[in-house]
């Protein structure tokens, strides 16, 4: 035990404290120094063990008790900023998938619209294309049978001058009674004269 | 008491043995008894303060937390990293001295703080832990801290004597500090109490005028609870820097 070397420490603190104190009847007034009583020293002995029971308690139960419930708060702060950090960068990255959702969609929507409306286009056009080949072709028919028709009516065209001369010449000559023999072949040769000079 | 016309500002100091004959054979006073009584009130409070160990703390366990976060900045603070170690010690001398001092405020009880033997004790204990950590963290490079770093080699026979003394000097100074002050507040209250009581036995004005030595008792209470935790405080902080100087390096 190393206690009787602090007592022999404590009575020369107390000695040194006292030092300027004249004489030891003042001293001995005090009851903190009154050595002859056994209760002052055993003072030390007990607070020695309260001293040391109560460094036990504190050391090995009281205060990591306080230090779990501190360590435990702090973990879980720690922890519920992690989660409160993830949810916002989850819902971050949901903001940026909704507006590259929308995105993509309005390009989809585009682009549909986009094709509807070239093939529309194209239809049309198809559509104008087989019309107009239509028209042409009708026009061409058309212009074939007019000419066909031209062509015929030509073609009878001096047959007919050639009788109507004949018959005029008939008509006109016949009551003046002049001849009016005047040979077909001929008046067909001045029609056709006509008919080619008029053409020309 | 009244009729006293001595005021005995000592008495309060004296020992008597608790439970009669039990406590006279096992020199048990009300000093130990105080001490039992201050140990077990600062454990119920932590205890009963960290029994709901709840993630938002209420006000005792707040309160709890608050008087460990306070120690333990203290130690970390002032010894450095290796203060965790010493963070029990630090706390447990705190609080004995804070609830010894509080203690003695109440009336009735007694003051284990206003005993040298008491304090000296505690002040002689943080010398030896603070010897043992420094030899512990420097080894023999401990009594190098006698001689200042840089001070002439010949001024060695007149530096190390002092050195050494306001070495040893620590223990004293510490325990007599806290001593002077219990001692001195409570003989002062003690004083003006009985100023109080003389002042009343002295006929038609004593009464009224007995009510002045009770406002200065009132303001001496609240002043020695300013002291008491002070003087705690700075038991305390002057353990950590002991701590802090033998670890140090």
């Amino acid at each position: 035990m190393r206690l009787p070397s602090r007592n022999l420490a404590a009575s020369l603190a107390v000695a040194l404290a006292l030092g300027a104190v004249p004489g030891r009847a003042w001293a001995a007034g005090m009851p903190q120094l009154d050595f002859s009583n056994p209760l002052l020293l055993g003072q030390v002995v007990w607070g020695a063990i309260i001293f040391a029971v109560f460094y036990g308690i504190l050391s090995r139960s009281a205060l990591p008790r306080i230090d779990r419930v501190l360590t435990h708060r702090r973990n879980r702060i720690e922890g519920d900023l992690d989660i409160a950090r993830r949810a916002r960068d989850d819902a971050d990255r949901a903001v940026d998938e909704l507006r590259r959702a929308r995105h993509d969609a309005a390009a989809q929507a585009q682009a549909n619209i986009d094709r509807v409306v070239q093939e529309a286009r194209m239809a049309a056009d198809a559509q104008t294309q087989e019309m107009n080949r239509r028209l042409v072709s009708d026009i061409a028919d058309a212009e074939k049978r007019i000419a066909s028709a031209r062509e015929e009516a030509l073609a009878s065209l001096p047959a007919v001058a050639t009788e109507t001369a004949q018959s005029l010449i008939e008509k006109l000559l016949r009551p003046a009674g002049l001849d009016a023999s005047v040979s077909r072949a001929r008046i067909q040769d001045v029609v056709q004269a006509g008919l080619s000079s008029s053409k020309g | 008491m009244a009729a006293e016309s001595t005021i005995d500002a000592l008495g309060q100091f004296e020992l008597h043995p608790v439970l009669g004959q039990i406590g006279e054979a096992l020199r048990f006073s009300q000093s130990p008894l105080f001490m039992l009584i201050a140990v077990v009130l600062v454990l119920a409070f932590l205890y009963l303060g960290m029994r709901p160990a709840a993630v938002v703390p209420g006000r005792l366990q707040a309160a709890a937390e608050i008087g460990y976060d306070f120690i333990h900045n203290m130690a970390t603070d002032t010894i450095g990293e290796k203060g965790t170690a010493f963070f029990p010690f630090v706390f447990a001398i705190f609080f004995f001295i804070l609830a010894g001092n509080y203690l003695g405020l109440v009336p009735y009880s007694f003051t284990f703080t206003s005993h040298i033997v008491v304090t000296v004790s505690l002040a002689l204990l943080v010398f030896l832990v603070s010897i043992l950590a420094s030899l512990k963290a420097q080894g023999m490079k401990f009594f190098a801290h006698f001689m200042p770093e840089g001070a002439p080699v010949f001024l060695a026979p007149l530096l190390i004597p002092i050195e050494i003394l306001s070495f040893l000097s620590r223990p004293v100074s510490l325990s007599i500090r806290l001593f002077a002050n219990m001692m001195a507040g409570h003989v002062l209250l003690e004083v003006f109490a009985g100023f109080t009581l003389m002042l009343a036995g002295l006929g038609l004005f004593g009464p009224a005028l007995a009510v002045a030595p009770v406002a200065i008792n009132v303001a001496l209470t609240a002043l020695e609870l300013l002291v008491g935790v002070l003087q705690a405080y700075v038991f305390a902080i002057l353990t950590c820097i002991y701590l802090r100087e033998a670890v140090a390096h």
